[in-house]
């Protein structure tokens, strides 16, 4: 088949494409690593020596080509988000499971790299902390980045309670806010612990940075375009700037929100996961603007601390119904009456 | 007036690789030993052969009269004997084979008398058919038939000529060379073409990579009025018919409708230049420029006599031992040649020579990631991957929504696909595919009409003549009431069948035709309908007493009816 046009093409596959968006994750790893400990780089060993494994098992039982299939850096990126966006002290057993379910049952049982209708992160995600909640939000305070103590409590020597472990900021806010009686404002849950800070906590302002500059990176690359990062930032810091500027006591404000927990990592790298979000330019829009609409709802009044995975979930549902209404129309059909505008 | 550049989405920018055969002048390519020249070489009817086995032809004398108005006719490229005329096989994508006639060269090289025409003198309507009688077609590639393109639409006049320079596709250099060699022959042609099209206005487009052929064309529209080379920025395909119109004027033509409908036409600088040799020289189209490059020693651009086998043109160029297939066109459209031992065209604009090394195949097909950059590639603005997705489904209904017959099968979402996709084959295999089905519901179509109008006319007979009948014996009942005998009264079956054919069925005769299937599904159930039903009472009455007669009339009618053509 190799006789058809066009006979040229471009140096570029999937494995390229992967790659660079793991390169693109390194510096928010590195700075992630300097706040929070080297457990992480554990974690993402264990999610990747999971997801190599789950791929090759079902690519096998599907009798799929293992080599090139396992080599396209798919379950890698999936691996590494998961490790991500899970807490660097959580269990290695919950790590494992997790990404096991992603690239078994979030992935292949829909039909493998392509088909996948949900992002299989998301789903590990969301699976863990419905399954787990208490595990899921035990993160390592700032400071606590012993490597030793880590691992204990990784591989359970020892438990999380005695680990120095602490709520991210957007927890706190979450629920101490939520209790009424408690008069919590914004400013007095940020300021109640030093390591908070007063963007985004100490360490995550610092990670979503870096995780901004790899995302750059992939928008210069034309990995990735700018619609999903800028409508769901822009959205993001449009609701959270609208209610904070009414009540600044009750809502934190937009730079808060777009620093913090998953917001940045989600923008350049989870929402702009090609296979399960939207493709049409407008449709990438709303998309992403509607992930951003529900991962501020369910992070200022819903039960979980993050919204961002149930948000993606729930726009990746919406994914066909979106890229049908968006089609952009095509070369001569704009106008069908006089063929466009001279 | 200095136009003003528009933009059209999409495009890929491959390497250009058009210095290879741009070093040296166009060579003219020697006499072959045997031309062998298709009669059917632009889109449109196949011409009929004017030449038998055995006869002496001149140079430019007329082989194939042009098939109806949708076609263009065929030339000797020389003098010499005609061999044979026999059924070959055509340098086409689909391989198919055309009756081609087999020239054995004089070796003199002797022209009919050419007539040179001073077209400013000649109407629009003169020069169209000398053009049609020149076979000059399109050279860009797609041979459309010149004249047919130079109908006016119906405000009459074709406002905006385009003239397609752009030679978008990488390698190729046949215009580039044209243009820098014999520019001033090109504008000439141009100045042809715009009076018949009676053009206010004409664009020269050319990428920007052609500064040569920019200088040469600027130079030779110094003069002119209302002529302007426009550089036009190197994104492949800016030379696709459309996608220049678009950058040129900013009209956008869609799938199906046709330049002048929008004022605008385009016309390929080769076309135009064969335009300036049939109408001012009286020298019809038997020669072409064609670019060899590719995988061999000595690339270059060839005048070339159409029919010339392309097996002696390699000859010229030298094709380096790697050589695995070649390819007729560029790398972005052209489709591998299943042989070389084919004749050129006047649809051959290029031959390149592949080679692993030079094109290496894509990699292992992978699953679509929806990654999208097809879209952000496709000039027609069309969503390849759900059109990938819906052929590779044969869904055609949906990639018929999705507009898959805009695709211009210009290859540059496969170009980019990292999935390595052959996303243009998806869509030849849909449309083929969906072409196929066309075919056949028309056919059908066809025979059910054919069906129904038979059964109309059966039943309309057979009321028609129950009605002279019916005429003739309240005549015959005068008569005898007179002491006449009747006449025969049994009318005539030739009478019967001049019914009227029905090519255009309005929708009172669709209805008849519906009431007559009803009837003959009731007369199949054994209900025998009469055929006086829907006449008076009175002459029912009458006509029951010559049953006997009736019967015999029915014999008639049942002899069965002609189809109609
Ligand atoms: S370029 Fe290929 S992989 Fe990407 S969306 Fe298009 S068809 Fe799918
Ligand atoms: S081949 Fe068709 S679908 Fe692909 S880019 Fe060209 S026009 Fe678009």
């Amino acid at each position: 088949m190799n006789g058809t046009s066009p006979h040229l093409h471009l140096p570029i596959s999937v494995r390229l494409i992967m790659f660079k968006v793991l390169a693109a994750l390194v510096p928010g790893i590195a700075v992630y690593v300097w706040f929070f400990g080297a457990a992480i780089l554990v974690q993402i060993a264990l999610a990747s020596a999971a997801a190599l494994a789950g791929e090759a098992a079902m690519l096998r039982l599907r009798g799929k080509p293992v080599g090139l299939f396992l080599s396209d850096g798919s379950a890698l990126v999936t691996a590494w988000l998961i490790a991500l966006t899970f807490p660097p002290i959580a269990p290695w057993w919950l790590t494992v499971s997790a990404t096991l379910f992603a690239i078994v049952v979030a992935k292949h049982l829909y039909g493998g790299l392509g088909q996948n209708p949900f992002n299989p992160a998301m789903v590990a995600f969301c699976v863990s902390i419905i399954a787990f909640p208490a595990l899921m939000s035990k993160w390592p305070a700032v400071g606590f980045t012993d490597f030793s103590a880590q691992m204990a409590v990784v591989f359970q020597s020892q438990s999380a309670q005695d680990a120095v472990t602490m709520a991210t900021p957007l927890d706190a806010l979450r629920t101490q806010l939520h209790v009424p009686e408690a008069r919590a404002t914004v400013a007095g849950v940020l300021g109640s612990h030093a390591s908070f800070g007063n963007i985004g906590g100490k360490g995550w302002e610092w990670i979503a940075l870096a995780y901004l500059l790899g995302g750059l990176w992939l928008l210069q690359q034309r990995v990735i375009t700018w619609h999903v990062p800028v409508a769901f930032l822009g959205v993001l810091a449009l609701i959270a700037g609208g209610f904070s500027l009414a009540n600044p006591d009750r809502y934190a404000g937009p730079v808060f929100h777009v620093v913090t927990g998953g917001a940045m990592l989600g923008a350049f790298f989870i929402l702009t996961d090609p296979v399960s979000g939207a493709t049409t330019p407008r449709g990438k829009l709303i998309f992403a603007a509607g992930v951003a609409l529900l991962a501020w709802i369910i992070r200022t009044f819903g039960a979980y601390p993050d919204g961002m995975a149930f948000g993606v979930l729930l726009m990746n549902l919406c994914v066909p119904l979106i890229d049908m209404g968006t089609q952009p129309p095509v070369f001569g059909h704009k106008d069908e009456q006089k063929g466009g505008t001279p | 007036m200095l136009a003003s550049l528009f933009k059209f989405r999409g495009g890929v920018k491959p390497a250009s690789h058009k210095d290879e055969s741009t070093r040296a002048p166009i060579v003219r390519a020697p006499l072959p030993a045997r031309l062998v020249v298709p009669l059917r070489q632009s889109a449109g009817g196949t011409p009929l052969p004017l030449v038998k086995a055995g006869q002496k032809v001149l140079k430019g004398e007329r082989i194939g009269a042009p098939e109806g108005s949708f076609s263009a006719a065929i030339h000797a490229p020389t003098s010499g004997t005609v061999l044979s005329i026999e059924h070959r096989m055509l340098p086409h994508p689909s391989g198919l084979s055309a009756p081609c006639v087999v020239i054995e060269p004089d070796g003199e090289e002797r022209w009919i008398e050419r007539v040179p025409a001073n077209y400013a003198a000649e109407s629009p309507d003169a020069l169209r058919d000398l053009l049609r009688d020149s076979g000059i077609v399109g050279l860009g590639g797609a041979t459309f038939p010149s004249h047919l393109k130079l109908k006016p639409g119906a405000s009459g006049r074709i406002g905006n000529l385009i003239v397609n320079g752009a030679e978008c596709e990488p390698w190729i250099t046949c215009d580039d060379l044209l243009m820098r060699e014999r520019a001033g022959d090109i504008v000439r042609g141009i100045a042809i073409l715009r009076h018949i099209a009676s053009a206010e206005r004409v664009l020269i487009g050319i990428e920007d990579n052609k500064p040569q052929a920019i200088a040469a064309m600027r130079a030779a529209t110094a003069r002119s009025e209302g002529i302007e080379v426009v550089p036009v920025p190197t994104r492949y395909p800016a030379g696709g018919e459309k996608q220049l119109i678009r950058v040129l004027t900013g009209i956008e033509i869609p799938y199906g409708r046709i330049g002048p409908e929008f004022g605008v036409q385009c016309f390929n600088v080769g076309t135009a230049w064969s335009v300036h040799r049939a109408v001012e020289l009286g020298e019809p189209l038997v020669s072409r420029i064609v670019t060899l490059t590719g995988n061999v020693e000595r690339p270059g651009n060839f005048e070339v006599l159409i029919g010339t086998p392309i097996d002696d043109l390699l000859a010229l160029v030298g094709p380096k031992g790697d050589t695995d297939r070649y390819v007729m066109g560029g790398p972005m459209m052209g489709f591998t040649l299943p042989r070389t031992d084919l004749p050129v065209t006047k649809a051959a604009n290029c031959i390149l020579a592949a080679s692993p090394a030079l094109f290496p195949p894509p990699g292992q097909e992978m699953p679509c990631i929806r990654c999208g950059a097809c879209t952000r590639a496709c000039p027609a603005e069309l969503q390849p991957h759900e059109l990938y997705w819906f052929s590779r489904a044969k869904n055609f209904g949906k990639a018929q929504e999705y507009h898959i017959f805009d695709c211009i099968e210009c290859g540059c979402c496969a170009y980019v696909c990292p999935s390595n996709i052959r996303l243009v084959d998806y869509y030849r295999f849909a449309k083929t595919s969906m072409r196929a089905l066309e075919r056949e519901k028309n056919a059908s179509d066809a025979a059910r009409l054919r069906f129904e109008f038979r059964n109309f006319r059966t039943e309309r007979e057979q009321k028609e003549k129950a009605e002279r009948l019916a005429a003739k014996t309240a005549a015959a009942r005068q008569a005898i009431a007179g002491g006449e005998k009747p006449a025969a009264a049994a009318p005539s079956p030739a009478a019967a069948e001049q019914t009227p054919a029905l090519p255009h069925l309005d929708e009172a005769k669709k209805a008849l035709i519906a009431a007559a299937v009803e009837r003959a599904r009731a007369q199949k159930e054994g209900v025998q309908p009469k055929n006086t039903d829907n006449l008076a009472p009175e002459k029912q009455a009458e006509i029951r007493e010559i049953e006997a007669r009736r019967a015999k009339v029915r014999e008639i009618a049942k002899t069965p009816p002609e189809e109609p053509v």
